[in-house]
This record gives C-alpha cells, sequence and structure tokens, in this order.
C-alpha cells in the first residue's frame, strides 16, 4: 500500500498545485493546459481507488472533449494579457464571496451527510471480484436506477436541442452544396448542341 | 528491504523491460512501415520512391532520422517556447502509450486491462492536443488555422468512431480487448470475424480512422496547397520529426486496432493454418490495413473542409446510430 499512498499524494498534490494555477495563470491558455492536467490528475485517483471506467470516461468527455471545445474557444479570445492580470485585486471579494459560499455549502453537507440517506442497493459494489467495474456500474444503473438515468438523458437531450436552436443562423442567401443534385447532374441535362448562325449571336 | 524488492522493485523492472523491448520493437517496425508508404505512394504514381540509402531503400527512414535529428531546432521569437516544445512531446508519448494494451497474441500484451476499448479511445482522442498545441504555441496565422481545423475533425469523429466501437461491443459483450478477439473465435475462421455482419460499421471506421489521423484525403490541418503545412510549419528538425513519428505511430494503432476489432486480431483466416504463430497473422492483418491507408493516400483527393465535416456528422453519425441500435435489438431478440 506504500506506493498507492505515494501515487495519491502524488497526484493530489499535482492536482491541487494546477488547480491553483488554472486561477493564477496570466495567460488564459496556459489556464486551460493546467485545467487537462487537473482533469488527468483527478482520473489517477479514480484509478487508485479502482474505478477504471469513470477514470477513463473523465478523460474521454472531460479532457478529449470539454476541453479541447474550452481550449477553442480561448484561443480564439484575442485577449489583452496585461489588463487581466491589473485587475485581479478587483475580483478578489467576489471570488472570496463566491468561494466561502461554497465552501459553507460542502462543509454543510459534509456534516450531516449519512451513509444511511443513500437508499440504493450498493451491494453489487461490494463484491468486487464478482463484477468488473463497468458490469458493477450497469447493474445499478439500468436496472434499479433506470428512471434517473432516462430522465438525465432526457434533460440532456432539451439542452442539446436548446442549444441548437439558440445558435443556429440559417442564412438563405448562403450558397449550400447540394450533393444530390451534383450527383444526379449528367450530361444530357447539361449540355446542350446549338447551331449558331454565322453573325446571329444567340 | 527484500519484501520491497520482491514487491514493488523487481515488477517495476521486468514491466519497465516490457515496455522498453514494445518501444523498441515498435519504432524499428515504423520506420519500414514509413518507407513502405512512401514506396506505395510512388508505385501509384509510377516513380521508384527512395531507393538510394540501402538496399532498395531500406535505410532511408534511417536516414532521414539521423538527418533530423542533427539540424537545429528553431523556435519562432514570439512563440510560447515551453508549450511549443511541449506540443511534439504530448503527441508521440499519447501515440505510443496507446499500444500498452494492444495484444499481439493470445496472451502477449503488456497490460490486459478490463477496459482497454475505452483506454485506446481516451489516449486517441488526446492526440489532438499536441495539434492544438502546436498550432497556437507557433503564434502565426497558418499553424492556427491548421490546429483549429484538426480540433473540430478530430473531435467530430471520435464521435462515430465511438459508435462503431460500441456495436463491436454489443456483440463481443467485453471491453477487454484481447476478448474481443477471442469472441471471434470459431469453426469458420474468417467467416467469424466482425467485419463480415459489421461490414458498413468496419467501412465507416476505416474512414473515421483515417480523419482522427488526419490522414489523407482528410489532411486538412496540414493541407500543403492551402495551409503550406498546418500546424506543422514553424517546426523543424527533432520536434518536426516527432510529430511525424506521433502520426505514424498512431496511424498504425489504428490499424492494429481496427484488426482487433474487426479482422480477429491474431486469429487464423483458417482453422487449418492455426500451427502459423499468431503475431504473424496480427502483423500481416496491420500491414494490410496499412497498406490501405497507403492506397487511400495515393488515389483520393484532398476532401474540402464543409464536405468532412458534412461527412462526419450527416453521413456517418446517423448510419451508426442506426447500426448500434440494429445490432442491440439482434442482440437482445434473436
Amino acid at each position: 500500500m506504500l506506493i498507492m499512498s505515494i501515487l495519491f499524494y502524488l497526484f493530489s498534490f499535482i492536482m491541487i498545485g494546477s488547480a491553483f494555477m488554472v486561477v493564477l495563470s496570466r495567460n488564459p491558455v496556459h489556464s486551460v493546459l493546467f485545467l487537462i492536467l487537473c482533469f488527468f490528475n483527478s482520473a489517477g485517483i479514480f484509478l487508485i481507488l479502482g474505478a477504471e471506467f469513470l477514470a477513463f470516461i473523465l478523460v474521454i468527455v472531460y479532457v478529449g472533449a470539454v476541453a479541447v471545445l474550452f481550449l477553442f474557444v480561448v484561443m480564439m479570445l484575442d485577449v489583452e494579457f496585461k489588463s487581466l492580470t491589473s485587475s485581479i485585486i478587483s475580483y478578489l471579494p467576489v471570488g472570496m464571496t463566491i468561494g466561502f459560499i461554497i465552501l459553507s455549502e460542502l462543509m454543510l453537507v459534509l456534516f450531516t451527510w449519512k451513509r444511511e440517506y443513500v437508499k440504493i442497493d450498493l451491494d453489487i459494489m461490494e463484491d468486487q471480484n464478482l463484477y468488473t467495474n463497468t458490469e458493477a456500474l450497469g447493474l445499478v444503473l439500468y436496472t434499479d436506477n433506470i428512471l434517473y438515468f432516462q430522465l438525465a438523458g432526457l434533460i440532456l437531450l432539451a439542452s442539446m436541442i436548446g442549444a441548437i436552436v439558440l445558435t443556429v443562423n440559417h442564412r438563405p442567401s448562403a450558397k449550400r452544396q447540394s450533393i444530390e443534385s451534383q450527383v444526379n447532374r449528367d450530361s444530357k441535362n447539361s449540355i446542350e448542341n446549338i447551331n449558331i448562325k454565322p453573325g446571329s449571336g444567340i | 528491504m527484500d519484501s520491497l524488492f520482491n514487491t514493488y522493485l523487481l515488477p517495476f523492472i521486468i514491466i519497465a523491460a516490457k515496455s522498453i523491448f514494445l518501444v523498441t520493437a515498435l519504432l524499428i517496425n515504423i520506420a519500414f512501415l514509413l518507407l513502405a508508404d512512401r514506396k506505395i505512394w510512388a508505385a501509384v504514381q509510377m516513380r521508384r520512391g527512395p531507393n538510394v540509402v540501402g538496399a532498395f531503400g531500406l535505410l532511408q527512414s534511417f536516414a532521414d532520422l539521423l538527418k533530423f535529428v542533427l539540424k537545429e531546432v528553431i523556435i519562432p521569437t514570439n512563440s510560447d517556447k515551453f508549450v511549443f516544445l511541449l506540443a511534439p512531446f504530448v503527441t508521440t508519448v499519447f501515440a505510443i502509450s496507446a499500444w500498452a494494451v494492444i495484444p499481439f497474441d493470445s496472451g502477449v500484451v503488456l497490460a490486459d486491462i478490463n477496459i482497454g476499448v475505452l483506454y485506446i479511445l481516451a489516449i486517441s482522442s488526446l492526440g489532438v492536443y499536441g495539434v492544438i498545441m502546436g498550432g497556437w504555441a507557433s503564434n502565426s496565422k497558418y499553424p492556427f488555422l491548421g490546429a483549429l481545423r484538426s480540433a473540430a475533425q478530430m473531435v467530430s469523429y471520435e464521435v462515430s468512431i465511438g459508435f462503431v466501437i460500441i456495436t463491436v461491443i454489443l456483440l463481443s459483450g467485453s471491453l477487454n480487448l484481447s476478448e474481443i478477439v477471442n469472441a471471434q473465435d470459431g469453426n469458420f475462421g474468417f467467416l467469424n470475424w466482425y467485419f463480415i455482419p459489421l461490414f458498413p460499421m468496419f467501412v465507416v471506421f476505416f474512414i473515421s480512422a483515417l480523419a482522427e489521423t488526419n490522414r489523407p484525403p482528410f489532411d486538412l490541418p496540414e493541407a500543403e496547397s492551402e495551409l503550406v503545412a498546418g500546424f506543422m510549419v514553424e517546426y523543424s528538425s527533432a520536434p518536426y520529426l516527432m510529430f511525424m513519428l506521433g502520426e505514424y505511430v498512431s496511424i498504425v494503432l489504428m490499424c492494429s486496432f481496427a484488426t482487433i476489432l474487426f479482422l480477429g486480431g491474431w486469429l487464423a483466416p483458417f482453422p487449418f493454418l492455426d500451427f502459423i504463430p499468431g503475431f504473424i497473422w496480427f502483423a500481416l492483418k496491420v500491414c494490410f490495413m496499412f497498406f490501405l491507408f497507403a492506397m487511400v493516400k495515393a488515389i483520393v483527393p484532398r476532401y474540402r473542409y464543409d464536405q468532412l465535416m458534412r461527412l462526419g456528422w450527416k453521413v456517418f453519425l446517423p448510419l451508426s446510430l442506426f447500426m448500434v441500435v440494429a445490432t442491440a435489438t439482434y442482440v437482445v431478440f434473436v
């Protein structure tokens, strides 16, 4: 277990350090790169816990997709870096207030939460030799908790449709490629032989 | 102290030795596959290809390696130097680390983890970071455009690759790569492999793999007629070599991934050929897939960017979604 605890502290310290650097770094692109490092190390902690499925889903979803879009947007923003750093003092009170609220809420939850509150039958997770990680998750998700799972999917679908409706900008004037009409086009209906009398034109 | 050696140090040394052997073998093979790529390309264009260094140009890749390593590394003045040099490392390291879970033969695998498929999916989705970071850190217009293109392209085609993999997982019932290959074992040789029931998905996977690895005809991030060399414009010598190496390693990775998912991994195509070792079949199949990759590069013209996006989102995504539903229906009801 020695290696496990060494790895745990390694991952945790890098994670906390990179989380700090997300806030402190002057360059927003560096902030996103530190955020990615942070995600990576949290995936590492999941791996130590034996939650390999969660670890890789975290990497695929957050690092492979969400953070790419973050980086995409941040890179395209044309920000003056100096104006960002000079105003850090003025943002401090607001940030401290929000941080304090979140911290106190987390504390409230932590000190009043009891294991009995969890109604989900976790017996399936206890026997690690019987099921692999993925099977255990599936057995919990798709049987007892199918309603929550479907509701979460429905919410995601609704938000996806909402995002598309808000951002779609259909300009009728824009030229669009119609693959069908291109493929259906042949020499019969696109070339015409015309006999022109000299001097008359078409 | 003795127990510390037996529990930690010895396994570590064994794993490190295996990894070094794997990486060395992989890189030597890549050198010859790179030459094969150029030779096939040349043959299609009725040229000779590299034929000066060594017999039939066999040592061309090693001569190129020497040339790249010995030249000066040029770093643009206003670039973000750390990210600029980090980007090629990210590409190469992620590309090579994905090989840890590839089974070359029955039981011959570095890490036989339960969720090997997810691991490869995760690692290959990280390959985009090298391209984005390199393009951004160069602080130049063409690299930046190339980086933006590749970010959109790789994220789009990952979606359809994910769905294709789900159909294979539904049939095999496992996320472990060795078990996926074992599920394709049967009495009828190659007729048991998944490329027959899932043929449309095999085609979708092949084309998406081309897009995922920025191979022609989807090499828009480095389209030389539009963007000079895309995200690699500012790179020279060893960092450029690492980008190229990472690219080829991930191409061969995709070839072996397709071999495992659809072509039965190390299994022999006919039952009576079982006496030939599995890794030879695996290598032959990977070479076949690589030959297809090389032929596509030689034959097919480059896509336009909007056509690429249309193909990914409007053709492959609905098709692969439909196939997931169809396969799931088959698995449940038949």
